[in-house]
């Protein structure tokens, strides 16, 4: 990847000539290279680009910049997750020009989940930083400077997105919110994972009112699970998602509940697909099968079909 | 002055906004409620974990800061617009030198207005 040049992901996310499909990367404990291009080589026929997260649920895991640089130079196209949790603002700005010096150009930016969500609570929390200003700052690293004003040596290509949550109070603020982060430079906005049409429904509305959809490739995100139990999971323990009973006794008392667990995403990914002012989906997968494959041909997106799409349009 | 003030001004938000002493109150526009109180300390609205009733994602019996702001923001009589209008504005990182000075000092002085350069260059240039 040419390190000044905007990359495939960036160019679909602002041309949108057919749905951006990105999915996230598993996190690594260990283990090589090798490793690491085989669970690559899984996702990325089917994706425009790989999420690799930054010691996500406040677990530590191999880090993001280590992961983005693995993928890059084995030729998939990351977005590099940052979180403000572990890190200030030095050690943040250092992750960003070193990542980009080995071409990782995009960039996620996430308030982070709180230690007290991990295994290592008794941790101190960071937050030097907080999301809407490191998505500033990471900007601002995009125009050649440090936040001090330093200049850099040559100017980093750097495409800025973030991330919202449509399902979390105040719900009639979460749009005003994703306002604020593509006015401090976000532009692609990867949406937290929802198990509520209707709020998804009122909160992309509310981003085509006010222009965010328009300056922002927005991404709902589906999460594959296998059976009832992870979504209760989620309910329980996951940070500002919420799955209602009636989706969970829904698998629970289905005769099949890993096919109804993949039918229940299947139509929340038709559902937000079908909301003008969409411009993609973004896929968590914790089924660890073909399910992401299934999935993009389904509902017939990503890099395999940039045919059809052109043919259509 | 300059170590009796800080004295002071503690001595009056302590009680009334558990007031942080970060030296650069925004207040104001956070439907005065303090955002340092936020665990995450977060100066620029709601994080992703708020709990379905509204809670904090920390700590589950507290009621978030950035809900209770945002509605604060909105509700609260006597609250002038200017100040109501400025809930969306970006706040920028926190100057941490100033932790544990007068606010009031520094908003006389315009201390507490003053930006990295970089941050500065990208407010002018937007």
């Amino acid at each position: 990847m040419s390190p000044t040049q905007p990359n495939a992901f960036e160019v679909l996310c602002q041309t949108r000539t057919r749905p951006v499909v990105t999915a996230e990367f598993p996190s690594f404990d260990g283990g090589t290279l090798d490793d690491i291009r085989a669970a690559a080589e899984k996702l990325a026929p089917w994706v425009d680009a790989i999420n690799v997260t930054d010691n996500p649920a406040a677990h530590a895991h191999a880090s993001n910049t280590a992961m983005a640089i693995a993928l890059t130079q084995l030729g998939f196209n990351p977005i590099l997750q940052v979180v403000c949790r572990d890190k200030n603002r030095l050690a943040i700005q250092s992750d960003i020009v070193g990542v980009s010096m080995f071409g990782v150009q995009n960039i996620c930016a996430l308030t982070g989940d709180d230690v007290t969500a991990g295994d290592e609570p008794e941790a101190r929390r960071v937050y030097d930083l907080d999301g809407p200003q490191l998505i500033k700052v990471a900007s601002i690293m995009g125009t050649g400077m440090y936040l001090s004003g330093r200049k850099m040596k040559s100017v980093p290509h750097l495409f800025v997105g973030a991330v919202e949550n449509p399902t979390a109070p105040p719900l009639e603020y979460r749009a005003e919110r994703a306002l604020k982060k593509v006015e401090a430079g976000a532009r692609f906005l990867q949406l937290q994972i929802h198990y509520r049409p209707e709020q998804l429904e009122a909160f992309i509305a509310a981003c085509v009112a006010n222009g965010v959809a328009e300056r922002a490739a927005i991404l709902p995100t589906v999460c594959l699970t296998k059976a009832a139990r992870a979504l209760s999971f989620m309910n329980d323990s996951v940070p500002g998602i919420s799955v209602p009973a009636a989706t969970i006794e829904r698998v629970t008392t289905s005769a099949d509940p890993k096919e109804e667990s993949y039918q229940l995403v299947r139509e929340l990914a038709e559902h937000a697909l079908s909301l003008p002012g969409v411009a993609g989906l973004h896929i968590t997968d914790f089924r660890h099968d073909d399910s992401v494959r299934r999935l993009t041909e389904d509902l017939a997106i990503g890099p395999r079909f940039e045919e059809q799409h052109a043919h259509s349009a | 002055m300059g170590g009796l003030l800080p004295l002071i001004e503690h001595g009056i938000k302590k009680p009334v906004w558990d007031c942080r002493m970060c030296g650069q109150c925004v207040l104001h526009s956070t439907g005065m409620t303090c955002p340092m109180t936020c665990p995450k300390t977060l100066r620029n609205g709601p994080c992703g974990g708020v709990r379905e009733d509204g809670h904090c994602e920390v700590v589950p019996e507290m009621r978030c800061i950035w809900v209770k702001a945002h509605d604060r923001s909105q509700h609260m009589p006597f609250l002038p617009r200017s100040w109501r209008e400025e809930f969306d504005h970006l706040r920028p990182p926190v100057n941490n030198a100033l932790q544990g000075q007068s606010s009031w000092l520094n908003l006389m002085n315009g201390r507490d207005r003053v930006t990295p350069p970089g941050w500065a260059a990208a407010e002018e240039h937007a």
